[in-house]
């Protein structure tokens, strides 16, 4: 909503405020003023010109001489590119000297050889952009209608010197869409009175329900329809104030009784429109329901298919305008227009929001009526269109409106004690004051003992509920005026949950590894939308995606922490350490809730260690990121419980890949990006690995207890064991733990080897297995038996020899 | 004998003094006072000496044991010194080269922040409540007093994904359920943090995706002054002990009275590109509960009320770390994440 100050000062008198100072009190009282536009400061030396003459110019054929009277005793002569210009105009000229917006400073300048002293004008030369221009001067130079005097200053007879406050309207203050409301508020903040216009149409000639009949079939619809009859207009512009106003207002002008209906609509936020009495041919007006598939053509030419959710105004046998949202061409005011029929009608918001969502029209007229018009207004509003209608289009309003249905709703009472207003606010207000700040919104109330009872006008459809009278006396009150306070009371103990916590220490330990947390997005395309899930099904969808790469629900997380790889490898950063914890959803059938879970992923590639000038590199690896998750598991207190089993999933090296189980339960998995993906994206080798988070950190339950450290020393025994290449580490160990008993405390892999001194098939992997004994020293023999035990077993079980 | 003996002393301890290194001292040793040396020799040979001479060629041979022991050991010093000298020398290293690094990762940026909240407040005596991204308009809508065809629905666009599901576009869902558990019965103190989701095309300012943290107090007798309160606490923990904050009045359906937050510039009011002149920069949106949200959410408004707020973690961080284009928080450019590793 653009206010104009000037038009504003009309209702309340703002004299001694300040644009920006008004600006900053409207702001600070609920409405925020996103700035304050003062188009004439911008500019400077615009003077009402009169072109005496205009001849071509000898040596161009676009160009016009034209001697230009600018109040002064001898004309100057200015060469003008404008179609439109000609001698007997009363014109803008920017005499040399003059800024123009964007500080275009004009010179003197000799064009073609013919001296130019200053420059003609258009409305948009002039800041107005030309989109509100009238269509005559779009694309060409104003003209001044009305009597202006050559010398006199351009931009005040333009209404340039106005300021202008954009409003920002937050959705329950559909009030301050009228300059009327706009008032009301400015003098609530004031404390000042509010001038209203009381329309009063000189009326003569027969009735008007002599030239219309009106009949409303959906009253639930539109409760109250007002018209009246303007005979013997005559279509011609609007005057010169008028049009400033509204250009200033962001509404173009385009000829008298439009401009009117626009200019009534502006004032008491009550739409208008104005038919050609004559081309409703019937003498009748009916609101009904459209048809379904009905076919209007609205007055913007186009051809629009309706449907029985919209209204219609017709006249009893065809559509003559979609109701609250655009006349019809066949009913629209033109040129040739006599007779006028102002219809002013109260609208059903949900009707109105039908029509213009439907049709993609939305107007200053369907905004209103969507949020809800004030139902005092209607029949005001058609009076004051009428009473302008005389005035500046030279019609004679026939007697009386033409009204059917009714709708005047009772004005709401609300109450409050003042104990409760106090309490909510955290403020110690006496009755007097919270009684001055209703009488400033000019609310009448009514006070009993504690409470004050609050009579909200219709044209604050948002009040309706104790709070809403909170709200109202804490704004103009001030905030700033309530106190600090912290709650009181019942003290918690605030902190996170285990599980919270617990994810904390999983980032921080992952932080701690050298890896940099990502976030990624949710949404992606179909495509990726099941890739290396753990889980695949059917992705869950959005209705209306904006675009095909944010259309559906992610299953992993690892697609997009894959692209960040490659982002950052396509630009010298090779060596890439993400991981991310975020939410997956899997589809649990229409309409049912995806489920969610929390998981854990993360990728690595490039060089994992190094150190340049010691000839240091390491490259990530599978058991870099294998090492990754067992320190995970490890702080979580889990190492236990998880396990690694070969695994070959879609996406994944297949001989690079882990399914990670946890209490022998698929929890994840770990593994190389399979090469030909990883090409597909630029990528070099790239490890990954995917975790359900939320099941790890669910059982993550660690209750610390101290277990002694043994007093007596331990024996390590080494073996190097011959297997077949397919036998896994993971059996040997399991062997070893069976057959070791209590006291082999520790074991772990110290050497791998598969080669040339092998018999081919065959591998050798040699273990380091430390016993102890908590209660006593360990002797020779002791280890020996149990370490016998231990050759037995791996013989027996897996055909393991010990290496020559 | 006597002389032999003090020529064999001269000798040694001459070829001690001579030894080059440790094997040539250890070689004078042997060869002097080993078991097949001279002195031994000397000693072996007392046998044939008469009773008188025995203790005094005894003593003797003890005095120049003794003397050559000596030059050997100090000799032996001296090597040895000069022997680790030499190895330090040796071993002396440029400690001006690059060490050996340690590979340093760093939490996001917007976790820093969210984590930075959630600690703040879980010291003013909040729990963090976690809830579903994809949610049932009921509990994004309904229950917030925004009914289907509601007008402030317009201010949020958001993805469907059925009639009745939808990504979050606020975690205010999860006050709703927070408060159905708790069946009525206050205190409820909990921050929300998480994703949220509007139908908004990515650009310097705007991201479909992106996070929020909202707090709630319900309880008998929350009043306006304590969410100021509370809130002037936050903007001086988060942004300094020298920030102030001021209520501007708003609307949102699910508080009544709404207020928009601003908390002071770092200029200090002086006016900067940041606050655009106007030295306050807009921060939150908040208000006293809507009596109509208790009530949906099982609490009788005539006891209870409370304050809600709601806040991005992406303009906080924006402000806080001078980022200029929220969709680096997206694109996980290492160049950006990196320069979060350092701590605070």
């Amino acid at each position: 909503m653009f206010v104009s100050y000037k038009w504003l000062s009309q209702y309340v008198d703002i004299a001694d405020q300040t644009p920006e100072e008004l600006a900053e009190k409207i702001t600070r009282a609920g409405i925020e003023v996103e700035g304050v536009e003062m188009p004439a400061a911008q500019m400077k030396g615009i003077v009402v010109g009169y072109v005496k003459s205009r001849e071509q110019h000898p040596n161009a054929d676009k160009l016009s001489k034209c001697l230009v009277d600018v109040g002064e005793e001898e004309p100057v002569q200015i060469i003008c590119g404008a179609k439109n210009v000609d001698a007997g105009q009363y014109v803008a000229v920017a005499r040399t000297g003059a800024v123009l917006p964007g500080n275009f400073k004009i010179k003197r300048a000799k064009l073609r050889g013919e001296e130019s002293n200053g420059m003609i004008c258009s409305l948009s030369e002039l800041g107005i952009e030309s989109r509100l221009n009238p269509k005559e001067y779009a694309e060409g130079i104003f003209n001044f209608p009305n009597d202006v005097t050559p010398g006199e200053d351009a931009l005040a007879a333009l209404n340039r010197d106005d300021a202008i406050l954009e409003l920002s309207l937050t959705p329950n203050r559909s009030d301050a869409l009228s300059m009327m409301g706009v008032a009301y508020e400015v003098a609530a903040i004031l404390g000042r009175d509010v001038k209203l216009p009381e329309p009063n149409p000189n009326e003569a000639g027969e009735p008007a329900s002599e030239a219309i009949q009106i009949r409303i079939d959906a009253p639930e619809d539109n409760p109250l329809y007002i018209a009246r009859v303007v005979k013997n207009v005559k279509i011609g512009p609007s005057p010169l104030w008028m049009q400033t106003l509204l250009m200033n207002a962001g509404v173009r002008p385009h000829n008298n009784v439009v401009d009117i209906t626009n200019y009534v609509l502006m004032e008491y936020g009550q739409p208008l429109h104005a038919f050609d009495l004559d081309r409703i041919r019937t003498g009748e007006i009916v609101v009904r329901r459209a048809e379904e598939g009905e076919k209007f053509v609205t007055l913007d030419d186009a051809e629009r298919t309706l449907s029985a959710d919209q209204l219609v105004i017709t006249n009893g046998k065809e559509a003559v305008a979609l109701a609250g949202v655009m006349g019809g061409a066949n009913s629209e005011v033109n040129d040739h227009t006599v007779n006028v029929l102002i219809e002013s009608a109260y609208f059903d918001g949900q009707i109105v929001r039908n029509a213009s969502k439907a049709h993609g029209l939305r107007s200053e007229a369907s905004a209103r009526f969507e949020k809800g018009v004030d139902p005092s207004r209607v029949q005001a509003a058609c009076d004051r269109a009428a009473e302008l209608m005389a005035e500046y289009a030279g019609g004679t309003v026939l007697s009386g409106r033409v009204v059917a249905g009714e709708y005047a709703p009772e004005p709401k009472k609300v109450s409050i004690t003042l104990d409760r207003l106090n309490t909510r606010l955290g403020t110690e207000l006496q009755m007097g004051g919270v009684e001055d700040i209703f009488s400033r919104l000019k609310f009448e109330t009514e006070t009993k003992n504690d409470e004050i009872t609050v009579t909200v006008p219709t044209r604050r459809g948002d009040i309706t509920i104790p709070e809403d009278l909170t709200e109202e006396v804490a704004r103009l009150y001030g905030y700033d005026h309530i106190p600090l306070t912290l709650p009181e009371g019942e003290s918690l103990p605030g902190g996170l949950s285990p599980y919270q916590l617990g994810r904390r220490v999983v980032r921080r330990y992952l932080e701690g590894a050298g890896f940099n947390q990502a976030v990624t997005y949710s949404l992606t395309s179909e495509k990726r939308a099941a890739q290396f899930a753990l889980e695949v099904r059917e992705p869950v969808a959005l209705a209306m995606p904006m675009s095909e790469e944010r259309a559906y629900l992610r299953e992993s997380l690892l697609p997009h922490l894959v692209e960040a790889a490659a982002y950052n490898s396509a630009r010298q950063m090779g060596s890439v350490a993400l991981y991310e914890t975020g939410s997956i959803y899997l589809n649990e059938g229409k309409n049912v809730q995806p489920k969610e879970e929390e998981r854990l992923a993360g990728i690595i590639t490039g060089i994992w260690q190094e150190h340049l000038w010691q000839g240091e590199k390491k490259a990530a690896d599978f058991f870099t990121v294998k090492g990754v998750i067992e320190g995970a598991a490890a702080r979580l207190g889990l190492t236990d419980r998880l396990s690694f089993q070969k695994a070959t999933p879609e996406g994944f090296h297949p001989g690079r890949t882990a399914a990670v189980l946890f209490d022998e339960q698929p929890v994840g998995v770990i593994g190389q990006l399979h090469p030909s993906l990883a090409k597909e994206v630029d990528l070099k080798e790239a490890y990954l690995f995917e975790l359900k988070l939320d099941v790890l950190l669910n059982a993550a339950r660690v209750d610390l207890a101290y277990t002694p450290i043994p007093r007596f020393p331990s024996i390590s025994r080494d073996i190097a064991l011959v297997v077949d290449s397919t036998v896994e580490a993971a059996l040997l160990e399991t062997i070893i733990k069976e057959a070791g008993g209590s006291l082999l405390t520790n074991i772990h892999v110290f050497d791998v080897y598969e080669g040339d001194r092998m018999e081919a098939g065959k591998k050798s992997v040699a273990f380091a297995l430390t016993y102890v004994n908590p209660d006593k020293t360990l002797t020779d023999d002791e280890v020996t038996a149990v370490h016998e035990k231990v050759l037995a077993a791996l013989k027996e079980k897996a055909n393991a020899e010990l290496r020559a | 004998m006597e002389e032999q003996l003090k020529q064999l002393q001269d000798e040694a301890v001459m070829k001690a003094a001579a030894a080059q290194d440790l094997k040539e001292l250890n070689d004078v040793r042997v060869a002097y006072l080993g078991k097949k040396g001279p002195v031994t020799e000397v000693l072996k040979g007392m046998g044939r000496l008469s009773a008188e001479e025995r203790p005094k060629m005894g003593a003797l041979v003890n005095v120049v044991r003794e003397a050559i022991t000596k030059a050997i050991e100090t000799k032996q010093v001296s090597l040895e010194s000069e022997a680790i000298q030499k190895q330090l020398a040796e071993e002396s290293i440029d400690v001006t080269l690059p060490g050996r690094p340690v590979k340093l990762g760093g939490p996001h940026p917007l976790t820093r922040v969210t984590e930075e909240i959630e600690d703040l407040f879980i010291g003013m005596g909040y729990t963090v409540a976690e809830g579903p991204e994809v949610e049932q308009d009921y509990y994004n809508f309904e229950a917030l007093n925004l009914p289907k065809g509601h007008p402030a629905r317009d201010m949020q666009d958001t993805f469907y994904l059925t009639p009745e599901l939808l990504m979050r576009t606020h975690t205010s869902p999860v006050q709703v359920r927070t408060m159905l558990k708790h069946e009525g019965k206050g205190p409820v103190k909990i921050i929300c943090p998480g994703k949220v989701y509007r139908r908004d095309s990515d650009d310097a300012t705007h991201s479909h995706q992106f996070n929020q943290i909202e707090g709630l107090v319900v309880g008998e007798n929350i009043r306006m002054s304590d969410l100021k309160g509370t809130l002037d606490a936050f903007a001086k923990k988060m942004f300094g002990p020298d920030r102030e904050i001021r209520l501007r009045p708003s609307f949102f359906p699910f508080t009544e009275p709404s207020v928009e937050v601003d908390v002071s510039c770092m200029c200090g009011g002086k006016g900067c590109s940041i606050c655009k002149g106007t030295g306050w920069i807009e921060v939150l949106g908040a208000g006293m509960v809507h009596p109509n949200v208790l009530e949906m959410a099982g609490f009788d408004s005539t006891v209870y009320s409370g304050f809600a707020f709601g806040m991005g973690q992406e303009r906080i961080a924006m402000l806080k770390y001078g980022v200029d284009d929220i969709r680096h928080f997206y694109t996980n450019d290492l160049r950006f994440l990196q320069q979060f590793s350092v701590h605070e």
